[in-house]
């Protein structure tokens, strides 16, 4: 058996976790869990160097039988769709940890854990192989995450914490429902893999479908089950926010590529046009509701429906462009967005407010900072030569192919975004100084610096050379376009 | 002929760029830092210039970088049109550079370096798109520039400029976060691709003509730096800026690259037969006539120089696209080639307009009865450039309004001759009593003895000034790159 590569990136931020236990000293802590995500990314490196970007096959697979009377089996793998999850997850790792250095100054141990654990659990959702593992590692996702909002978060943690809870388990339920009725419809097997070669008669496909479609629309989240969203993101201590918006959104949209499409591809394009419109109203809906923001961490938690409405409509135009723009988006949002709610936990911890008109100025106090936050806010408002501008223009090519009423509609959105987005900077940054001369603000630091650059890298690189990312997910996205349309009877 | 490969459009680039990072290194260091700007103007003119042998001659400089998408390169491609708008930019930036540093140090200007970094970056990202081989390399250039100049329109940090320039972002921003970006994923969408084509990208594409004709006005109106109306409200509200702005920015580069924009769209996405076949070349005629008169009127109502000039720069702009949707060669020769003459004519004015404020500090025409007669050569020299506004031989002014007017009789539409004809009246109604005024309008109390002649800002604008009149006596050099393009 070969060197069980994904195993080891999967479970060394769980071990992490418990050396974590043992340890007694704070600052201890803080180092060791910034060596073990450091190391976690490297090997995540590691495997990108070793991933092969010619083929669609699963990649560095690795099979033992768990329980064997059900079909059960660990089964881990990735292709290049999962690989860019991977990658990403690993990177905004270490860059949590860096992000509460600082900001969580009591019970950092527990902090600590939740946040390994919590990585572990992520990375095991993107590299699971097998239904049942998928959904283990999907259900307790929810526990780590429940308790970094619920312990470290705002005033109102526990009312977002529950309420976060509530939702994702109201879905999750759904789609066990959905993971059984697969499983004996599917030929009593787990295998992914196998479950996407299965034809399923139509019917069964709509019910899964929609069964699928409420647990992954709560995650991405979809207008209209997306209320849980702005509260988590407010609640939540930087690093939380880092990882809802970075990671755990794109659970939704990576369910919908793994299962929804391959496996009901017949459902699939059937009701594409519904998940078209959904997407459009989520681009467009977050997008006013981001506009009427005062908060800045609300501001960049409505924005995020409004982009991951474009990832999902990028996916649902079922076309070349639009899925690999839908997927470049997911990654894309992930670093921006982590950017932005990192930028907004660093002037925070400074400031303690996060009221838009509490600013202004900012520029005069922290050049640095306020340079860097032109970039992300740039990215995200997809500046041509960023790179939320390649995905923009991907997922919009592609869904003016499918669908030019919603093209339009998407378009609406990116101008609800340029004038959020910049309005927000705007205020913050130029102007008058108010907050800048009231208190005294320090600009970035050091270790702020080493979180804040691999995330501009990426905004750059993404944008002007984006080829290497197409090129880890362009052969997947080819297979997955054919499964969908030679087995749901398109084209 | 084949092209030449070659580094030096990234050179030209890079020139600008490398100097707006000097002048922010060298922040304490003020000679040194404003001895930058003049040379690396130096540098990148002789950089345009250097290419210019092989163009005239018909050929491209062309220097492709990588692929950014399938159908999609980060790419230079240096060709006739692209020269006119680079020679211009690269030229007056010299003029500009030493002009900047006269005006700034007698105001004694706050955030020099911010400006002098911003205006060098201006220059990088104008001559960037100049040269840009496709949409989505020339729009990169495109968004850069609108950056790099809303720092300069706020330039003074008062209420006026923090308005101004929220306008400015919110017009140019907003168009294209919407109709531009729609226009290109459309065009992506189409062809595929987003490269220039002789002849059209889309000239072959199997589109319904209403979709084609959507796509058309997306670029017309994304592509708001042109500043057809009602996409030109930013223009005059970016005139808060310090003048040296206006002159170069806001009536050179930044206005040139919207019309240069639309030049390349009509040009070499759609093709001057595809929007012949579609009926958008009269369609916008039409529009641009309209904002060619309407700008001149509210041109005739502003008494704040610089206002009357901004107006007079969104009538003029529309000369250019008019010149090129008449489709007869002639004409779009014309409208290249003002281009170049606007620019000569227009940043003298500008220049003049910011020597009137060093010496005096006024800004309303009304204010400056008798000023000639203190300032004899910026007045001179307002009057020589307003010769060429209105179009009088032997002007640049006078060659390009030529072709136009000679164009639109080629092209069988007399209608837009007499909008050429009213619009060169209403110019000289606007233009021609500013200098009346000053030479010969009696001071209602005699100007103080300080205001006289800065020889920094003076000299800049006389040799502008010298550029309009020998561009009508010179004309060979933008005539051979226009009709490089036509052919």
């Amino acid at each position: 058996m070969a060197f069980p590569l994904l195993s080891l990136i999967v479970f060394i931020p769980a071990a992490g976790a418990a050396v974590l236990m043992l340890l007694r000293n704070d600052d201890q802590v803080r180092w060791t869990a910034l060596g073990v995500t450091v190391l976690d990314f490297a090997l995540c490196i590691v495997m990108l160097a070793g991933f092969d970007t010619t083929t669609h096959e699963m990649q560095f697979t690795e099979t033992r039988p768990w329980v064997p009377a059900l079909g059960i089996t660990y089964a881990l793998g990735i292709d290049g769709i999962s690989a860019l999850f991977v990658f990403l997850t690993a990177l905004l790792g270490w860059i949590c940890v860096l992000a509460s250095w600082v900001a969580i100054d009591r019970k950092v141990k527990e902090f600590m854990v939740s946040l390994l654990a919590m990585q572990a659990l992520m990375l095991g959702v993107f590299c699971a192989l097998d239904l049942f593992l998928f959904y283990v590692f999907w259900e307790a996702m929810l526990i780590p995450m429940y308790v970094i909002i619920g312990v470290w978060g705002g005033d109102g943690r526990v009312y977002a914490a529950f309420k976060f809870f509530l939702y994702t388990l109201a879905g999750s339920l759904l789609f066990l429902i959905g993971v059984i009725v697969l499983y004996f419809h599917g030929g009593e097997t787990f295998d992914i893999r196998a479950l996407m070669a299965q034809d399923l008669p139509f019917r069964v496909q709509s019910w899964l479908f929609f069964a699928f479609l409420i647990a992954f629309a709560v995650k991405v989240p979809m207008v209209p089950v997306h209320t849980w969203l702005p509260d988590a993101h407010v609640q939540a201590p930087t690093a939380g926010s880092i990882i809802l918006a970075g990671v755990l959104l794109k659970m939704g949209a990576y369910g919908f590529l793994r299962f929804s499409l391959p496996m009901l591809p017949e459902a699939s394009l059937y009701y594409s046009t519904l998940m078209l419109s959904l997407s459009a109203l989520a681009i467009v809906y977050g997008g006013l509701l981001a506009l009427a923001q005062d908060d800045l961490k609300k501001l960049v938690a409505y924005s995020s429906i409004s982009h991951m409405g474009f990832v999902t409509l990028g996916i649902f135009t079922l076309n070349l462009r639009g899925l690999e723009g839908g997927i470049l988006q997911m990654f894309n949002h992930g670093v921006t967005t982590g950017a932005l709610f990192l930028f907004v936990g660093l002037i925070y911890e400074r400031t303690h407010s996060r009221s838009i008109a509490d600013y202004g100025g900012l520029m005069k106090a922290a050049p640095v900072y306020t340079a860097f936050l032109a970039l992300f806010t740039l990215s995200s408002m997809a500046l041509p030569g960023t790179n939320s501008f390649v995905g923009e223009l991907l997922v919009l090519s592609g869904a003016f192919a499918a669908n030019l009423a919603v093209g339009a509609a998407a378009v609406l959105g990116a101008l609800l975004g340029a004038a959020y987005l910049l309005g927000m900077y705007r205020k913050v940054a130029l102007g008058p100084a108010s907050i800048g001369v009231r208190f005294k603000i320090r600009d970035v630091n050091a270790r702020e610096l080493v979180a804040i650059l691999p995330l501009a890298v990426f905004v750059l690189w993404v944008g002007l050379y984006p080829k290497p990312f197409l090129n880890i997910i362009g052969p997947s996205v080819r297979h997955l376009l054919t499964q969908v349309h030679s087995n749901g009877g398109g084209q | 002929m084949d092209p030449v490969i070659s580094i030096r459009p990234l050179l030209a680039v890079a020139v600008a760029g490398l100097a707006a990072l000097a002048v922010l290194v060298l922040n304490n260091r003020e000679k040194l830092r404003d001895l930058v700007s003049p040379l690396a103007a130096i540098a990148m003119f002789a950089i345009v210039a250097s290419m210019a042998p092989t163009v005239l001659a018909g050929g491209t400089v062309d220097l492709r970088l990588f692929e950014i998408l399938p159908g999609i390169d980060f790419a230079f491609r240096v060709d006739a049109l692209g020269m006119v708008f680079a020679t211009v930019s690269s030229l007056l930036w010299i003029v500009a550079a030493i002009y900047s540093i006269g005006y700034m140090r007698h105001l004694n200007e706050h955030a020099q370096t911010r400006f002098f970094a911003c205006f060098a970056a201006s220059l990088a990202a104008a001559v960037g798109g100049a040269f840009a081989a496709n949409l989505f390399t020339l729009v990169i250039f495109y968004e850069v520039l609108s950056l790099v100049t809303y720092p300069l329109v706020y330039h003074h940090e008062d209420e006026e400029g923090w308005t101004g320039s929220r306008k400015y972002l919110v017009y140019l921003m907003g168009a294209s976060k919407s109709v531009l970006l729609a226009a290109l994923a459309l065009t992506y969408h189409l062809a595929g691709s987003l490269d220039f084509v002789p002849g059209g990208l889309l000239a072959g594409v199997d589109a319904s003509p209403a979709l084609m004709t959507v796509v058309y006005f997306c670029y017309l109106f994304g592509f708001a730096k042109a500043a057809v109306m009602p996409m030109h409200a930013w223009l005059p509200a970016a005139m808060v800026a310090p003048t040296p702005v206006s002159a170069l920015l806001h009536a050179v580069a930044v206005v040139k690259m919207g019309v240069f924009c639309v030049l390349r769209v009509v040009f070499h996405v759609f093709g001057t037969g595809l929007v012949d076949g579609l009926g958008l070349g009269i369609a916008t005629a039409y529009l641009v006539s309209f904002t060619i008169l309407m700008a001149s009127i509210y041109a005739l109502t502003r008494d704040d120089l610089k206002a009357r000039l901004a107006y007079s720069t969104v009538s003029q702009l529309s000369y250019i696209v008019l010149g090129a949707v008449l489709l007869s060669p002639v004409a779009m020769v014309g409208g290249i080639i003002h281009i170049a003459a606007h620019a000569f004519s227009k940043i003298t004015l500008f220049f003049c307009a910011g020597s009137i404020y060093c010496a005096s500090g006024k800004r309303n025409i009304s204010d400056m009865a008798g000023i000639g007669r203190r300032l004899p050569w910026t007045m001179g020299a307002f009057f020589v450039a307003s010769l060429s506004m209105i179009g009088v031989p032997p002007t640049g002014g006078f060659v390009s309004k030529w072709y136009l007017a000679l164009g639109s009789v080629e092209a069988g539409e007399i209608a837009f001759l007499v909008v050429l004809l009213v619009s060169s009246v209403l110019n000289a109604a606007y233009f021609l009593p500013v200098s009346y005024v000053a030479f010969f309008g009696t001071e209602t109390q005699e100007s103080p003895a300080t205001v006289r002649e800065i020889p920094m800002v003076t000299i800049p604008l006389v040799a502008t000034a010298i550029l309009s009149v020998s561009m009508g006596i010179f004309p060979g050099y933008f005539l051979t790159l226009a009709e490089g393009v036509v052919r």
